[in-house]
């Protein structure tokens, strides 16, 4: 499979400390990745700049034959307002931006696609709850069917089941694995390593650079785990600022 | 049933600048209401408040050049509203400073710079006029200048609708699929700027805010989605501002703070006894789960 999103030396900063320092690589085209490693890592930061959230300060993120419009982004739970007042029904039909854009009507085939997506997630005839109103596992469902109905090749989550409930992570890894299934290229940040070995057959494995990047069982063994905290710790305590490829 | 008359309806029969001022509060609260849900929904309530008083140097330039001409003055406020809103913008974006931190710097250094040329150029009345406006001195002008914000608002508001609240909600789904955030972030900080002008003139800085952020506030106690919030906003402050007439004309208070008391009553009553989260529910709520 030919790569789909190739990192080129690829350094993210934040107030010139940085966050990903000088990565590359490349996630193939219909992979199914998840990107670990230990706090302060770069996880989020890493695929928010390929998601062109972030800017990165050095190196870029090359995409082959997808553009940016091919990306539907889950952001953390925490970076959406829960208290927002929008129905259910509403957040989902927001997956239909790439088509309907800001103006064009969102009629019937539209509607159909938002609640049989409802359906996909287990949450028939919660249309017209407000989102507030759910539970963390329900507010995920929900903007997993948004995805759906994004109905993206390209697809990013960023600590998906962080704070959900084992039978929501249950339902939506099924999910994960049937986007898979279908050729979609999934990327998403994770912190069960257990849950990584059995759903995700490729990691990589950061700690602001690539620790290792390649087949799970590879890259998830003992060695590469303690290397990563080793320099993660290491990267605390020494000099913070990038002084160019080391 | 005369008294009746003679209280809700006599006093705007009888005097045109009353209706006059109906007219206003009407055009006025179709603009805020839309304006102030949005600004409660961005978590950005102060920042109405910054923008009010940022208006002030330029309504002073418009005031310097031309006299009290409203065109001078809401040209001039529009200007300097906008001027401060884009360098706040700019400074978020590009420094570790937040958004409210940066705005209040601008607004400050603005609201110093209009109160120097009031002082140096008016007069104390001319201050007082632009801080609290005078809702019954509404001539044609400034009530056309009203009726075509509150049009251009709400003709704004059509069009970017769908993009704010989806920016709202969750603004990297929205860029991460390419789409353009920022734009409806501007044209809504404009048309906060140009409410907040069209306020002024009949309500004063200060007090416009008021018709903008109370019947918002009130509105979260009741609905429980972005367009029954503004639909109701835009009810309340219809309401504020005919309650607040009759109040002022009937017991001789200054019509500015009794239309925006009217919405703070509004406010009040709401959290208390509003069913989304109010007082009274809350508490009720609680007892219900402890038997």
């Amino acid at each position: 499979m030919p790569a789909l999103i190739e990192l080129r030396d690829l350094t993210i900063t934040y107030d010139r400390h940085p966050a990903v320092h000088h990565l590359s690589g490349q996630f193939r085209q219909g992979s199914l990745t998840a990107v670990v490693g230990p706090n302060g890592a770069g996880k989020s930061s890493l695929i928010k700049a390929v998601a062109g959230l972030h800017k990165p300060s050095q190196g870029e993120v090359v995409f082959h034959g997808a553009g940016p419009r091919d990306l539907a982004y889950l952001p953390q739970a925490a970076a959406i307002d829960e208290s927002f007042p929008i129905s259910v029904f509403d957040v989902v039909l927001m997956g239909h931006w790439r088509r309907a854009g800001a103006f064009r009507p969102m009629a019937g085939a539209m509607r159909e696609a938002a609640a049989s997506a409802l359906h996909n997630v287990g949450l028939d005839g919660f249309e017209h709850r407000p989102f507030g109103s759910l539970s963390a596992g329900q507010r995920q469902r929900v903007l997993f069917a948004r995805l759906l109905v994004a109905d993206c090749p390209l697809i990013m989550l960023d600590e998906p089941f962080t704070a959900v409930d084992s039978r929501t992570t249950a339902d939506l890894l099924r999910l994960v694995e049937r986007w898979h299934d279908e050729g979609r290229t999934v990327i998403a940040v994770l912190h069960d390593f257990e849950q990584v070995r059995r759903h995700f057959p490729e990691t990589l494995l950061l700690a602001r650079e690539a620790v290792a990047w390649g087949a799970t069982a590879k890259v998830l063994t003992t060695e590469n785990l303690l290397a990563a905290r080793a320099m993660s710790e290491a990267w605390d305590s020494e000099a913070d600022i990038c002084r160019g490829a080391a | 049933m005369t008294v009746v008359y003679d209280w809700l309806i006599g006093p705007f029969a009888d005097f045109s600048f009353m209706r006059r001022a109906l007219v206003a509060c009407l055009a006025l609260s179709l603009g805020a209401g839309p304006v102030g849900v949005f600004l409660v929904l961005r978590r950005m309530s102060l920042i109405g408040d910054t923008m009010a008083h940022s208006v002030l140097p330029g309504a002073a330039v418009g005031f310097m050049v031309a006299g009290l001409s409203l065109p001078a003055m809401s040209l001039g406020g529009f200007v300097a509203g906008v001027v401060v809103a884009l360098f706040s913008g700019l400074v978020t974006r590009f420094t570790p400073l937040k958004e409210d931190a940066s705005f209040a710097s601008f607004f400050l250094i603005s609201l110093a710079i209009g109160v120097l040329l009031v002082s140096t150029h008016g007069s104390t009345v001319d201050l007082m006029h632009v801080l609290f406006g005078s809702i019954l001195g509404v001539d044609d002008t400034s009530l056309l200048l009203m009726a075509s914000v509150a049009t251009l608002s709400l003709g704004a508001f059509a069009v970017i609708f769908r993009g704010l609240v989806a920016e709202c909600f969750d603004p990297s789904f929205l860029r991460a699929l390419g789409a353009r955030g920022g734009v409806y972030h501007t044209v809504f900080l404009i048309l906060v700027v140009l409410n907040m002008v069209s306020g002024f003139q009949a309500l004063g800085t200060l007090m416009a805010v008021g018709l903008m952020m109370l019947p918002a506030t009130a509105a979260r106690f009741w609905a429980r989605e972005v367009w029954s919030l503004i639909a109701l906003a835009t009810a309340v402050g219809l309401l504020s501002g005919y309650a607040g007439l009759v109040l002022s004309y009937q017991l001789n208070l200054p019509s500015g703070p009794a239309i925006v008391l009217v919405a703070g009553g509004f406010y009040l009553f709401s959290l208390l006894a509003g069913p989304r989260d109010g007082m009274l529910y809350l508490i009720l709520r609680r007892r219900h789960l402890r038997s």
